[in-house]
């Protein structure tokens, strides 16, 4: 029986983000999905539990967020492509075993959607506060990729591209989605499979005992799945090239070095964003995620109230993408920075800007309606 | 040449299991007069004992003592973050049903900050074999009291004794509907080999629950300072009763009250792996 038959079918169709990016991840190839009930990120796991085993791949529901985003590090280990879904409070569970993904170079994908508020919060309504967390949760030194998803159409592609570049790179990457982006119906247009690239981590097929596992002759060391016969080490613990754990300072600043480089040195490759109206524009909003859909029609408004207003909306939040912010600071009088949160990724805008930057922020558990942003952007103009 | 040099060149010769073993990572950081040296032979014993080709078998730790110990065997080794060996050895278990998966890791690692794993572990019957190594305290972190320290024993976090109950671990594990449930101690290295032997034949969740000494750690706080006392402990104490009732196994190390060893249960339990070929089945995957 082909699994090719039983993904969703090129084409279009009107489906709600969170299924969306479950399809979009059966399509990438994820065979391990691992997850905890949480609002308002459920019907991505109910779906993948009636998906998954139409397609002879696992779908397991663990005790805790913890167990699942270990479980997802298992499955990658032993080779196969893994996901897991969550919001707040299981993101914070899951932070220090993101690290270890970082780490051990275990290719794993994990979507956050978003709720409101801190703690429990409103977890039916929506937030943008998990901005630094994603970037920053896990301690140590150490970079991943967050995607940031503004309609069901990107919820999608930006699943798959989780996958892909969790597998180029050898890290976990995070779909940083939220309540509203996963709970809108919206169009969804699934391009023919030879269209949609995707990527496999390389593995190594070399000479058994010339094999490192965590060589620094490259960036990205190649990989081997647990039961090839290399009998590699894994540790968590600062380790040298053969994966053994060391206190040798150089072993630890080659390592780290590498963990962090991999992601800096590919950060042009990594950026997605989309501009508006750039061009003769005093006042840039930079924005992401549902925010943007609020913003976009904000903007428009203000055009046709003769304001000079762009805007920026990111695709990638981390690596963050310096370049268009900072050029379109040098030609704008003030960038603003919407969000649903009382300031985060103002910060990066921060450092990279030539401009004055100010927050439009909208603290509660709603999207900020456009004549908000509105009045922000004529404050600022 | 020193008499040193020679009995290491010595042992470095004979070593019979070279090829399970990662040589050049030792010395070991194990202590004078630890069990856990015995585990990692038993261990590599029962691997090389099993009909399972050698590349098949993974072990997965986590922190602590015994968490070392998958840095010292030659196979596929994961060392994971605290506690949560079990259930990274679950996810690759589920989705390489082929492997020989197996956690060796202690108890503060399996039963105390892993607690809630080990327990829906056993619950899932997933085809894993956890050799737990209880040493009844923390060990490489400081020797603090945790979930198996006896009532009223003394640690670092415990000066006035320990005023918690410990859990009795094969009643847990048996109760969960565990497929095997075994317990001995480093003292017992023949009847440890051979319990692990059958552990990783065994279909489902196979647990062995292995007692340790800790005379550096444990011992210094409660008068049994070096590795003889622990072993004249499990010779005085120990009584192998494998029909023994679960329910009055717990250990207490008070004097006069036994340890209790054996091969507790060993029984037929459908595992997860084939409970998820019937959803196969149902989603249509399967015929």
């Amino acid at each position: 029986m082909s699994g090719e038959l039983k993904l969703l079918k090129p084409g279009i169709h009107f489906m709600m983000g969170n299924i969306a990016c479950a399809e979009a991840a059966l399509i990438a190839g994820c065979e391990f999905y691992a997850g905890y009930p949480i609002t308002p990120s459920n019907e991505i796991a109910e779906h993948m539990s009636r998906r998954m085993p139409q397609l002879g791949r696992h779908f397991i529901q663990m005790e805790d967020e913890i167990a699942s985003i270990v479980a997802v590090c298992g499955a990658s280990a032993a080779g196969v492509k893994a996901m897991t879904a969550t919001s707040g409070p299981g993101f914070s569970l899951m932070m220090e075993t993101i690290g270890l993904s970082a780490m051990l170079e275990l290719p794993c994908v994990i979507v956050d959607v978003q709720r409101a508020g801190p703690s429990t919060g409103i977890p039916t309504f929506v937030g943008q506060g998990d901005v630094m967390q994603a970037r920053w949760g896990s301690h140590g030194d150490y970079e991943l990729v967050v995607y940031s998803p503004s309609t069901v159409q990107e919820f999608f592609d930006l699943t798959i591209e989780a996958f892909n570049t969790s597998e180029w790179l050898r890290i976990p990457v995070i779909v940083l989605s939220d309540e509203v982006v996963g709970h809108m119906y919206g169009r969804l247009q699934v391009p023919e499979y030879d269209k949609i690239k995707i990527i496999n981590r390389k593995r190594y097929s070399g000479p058994r005992e010339e094999y490192l596992p965590y060589s620094s002759e490259t960036l990205v060391p190649l990989f081997v799945a647990a039961g090839d016969g290399f009998r590699i080490h894994m540790t968590g613990l600062t380790h040298d090239e053969r994966g053994y754990p060391s206190l040798e300072i150089e072993d630890s600043h080659k390592l780290v070095e590498r963990l962090v480089m991999k992601v800096r040195k590919n950060a042009k490759n990594l950026w997605k964003y989309e501009t508006l109206y750039l061009d003769d524009a005093d006042v840039v909003v930079v924005t992401f995620g549902i925010t943007a859909r609020s913003t976009e029609e904000a903007v428009r408004r203000a055009r046709n109230e003769g304001l000079k207003v762009g805007m920026i909306k990111l695709l990638t939040l981390w690596p963050f993408p310096e370049d268009p912010v900072k050029v379109a600071s040098q030609y704008a009088r003030r960038i603003l920075v919407a969000e649903i949160n009382m300031g985060q990724l103002i910060h990066p805008v921060r450092e990279v800007a030539e401009c004055p930057v100010a927050g439009i922020n909208y603290p509660v558990g709603y999207v900020p309606p456009p004549e908000y942003i509105l009045d922000g952007i004529r404050a600022a103009v | 040449m020193s008499q040193k040099q020679i009995l290491k060149e010595k042992i470095v010769e004979e070593s019979p299991r070279d090829d399970l073993i990662r040589r050049e990572r030792f010395p070991h950081i194990w202590c004078p007069g630890c069990g856990l040296g015995t585990v990692l032979k038993c261990y590599v014993e029962a691997i090389a004992a099993s009909n399972i080709p050698i590349d098949k078998h993974v072990i997965v730790s986590g922190i602590g003592c015994t968490g070392r110990i998958a840095g010292y065997v030659r196979l596929d080794s994961y060392h994971v973050t605290h506690g949560r060996p079990i259930a990274f050895a679950e996810g690759m278990k589920i989705v390489r049903p082929d492997l020989e998966v197996t956690v060796i890791s202690g108890d503060g690692d399996l039963v105390t900050i892993g607690g809630n794993h080990f327990i829906h572990a056993v619950r899932r019957n997933v085809d894993i074999n956890v050799f737990l190594v209880n040493n009844f305290i923390y060990g490489m972190t400081g020797n603090q009291m945790g979930s198996t320290t006896p009532l009223g024993a003394k640690s670092s976090t415990s000066p006035y004794g320990c005023p918690e109950f410990p859990f009795n671990l094969p009643l847990l594990a048996a109760a969960l509907g565990a497929p095997f449930v075994a317990r001995w101690t480093t003292l017992h290295v023949r009847q440890l080999a051979d319990a692990m032997k059958r552990a990783l034949q065994v279909k489902g969740f196979a647990f062995i629950e292995i007692i340790s000494p800790c005379p550096v750690g444990f011992g210094s706080y409660n008068d049994l300072r070096e590795g003889r006392d622990f072993i004249k402990l499990f010779l005085e104490n120990c009584i192998v009763d494998h029909s023994a009732d679960l329910n009055k196994v717990g250990i207490t190390l008070r004097p006069g009250e036994p340890i209790i060893l054996g091969n507790f249960v060993d029984r037929e339990v459908p595992t997860y792996h084939e409970l998820e070929l019937e959803v196969f089945r149902k989603a249509g995957w399967l015929k």
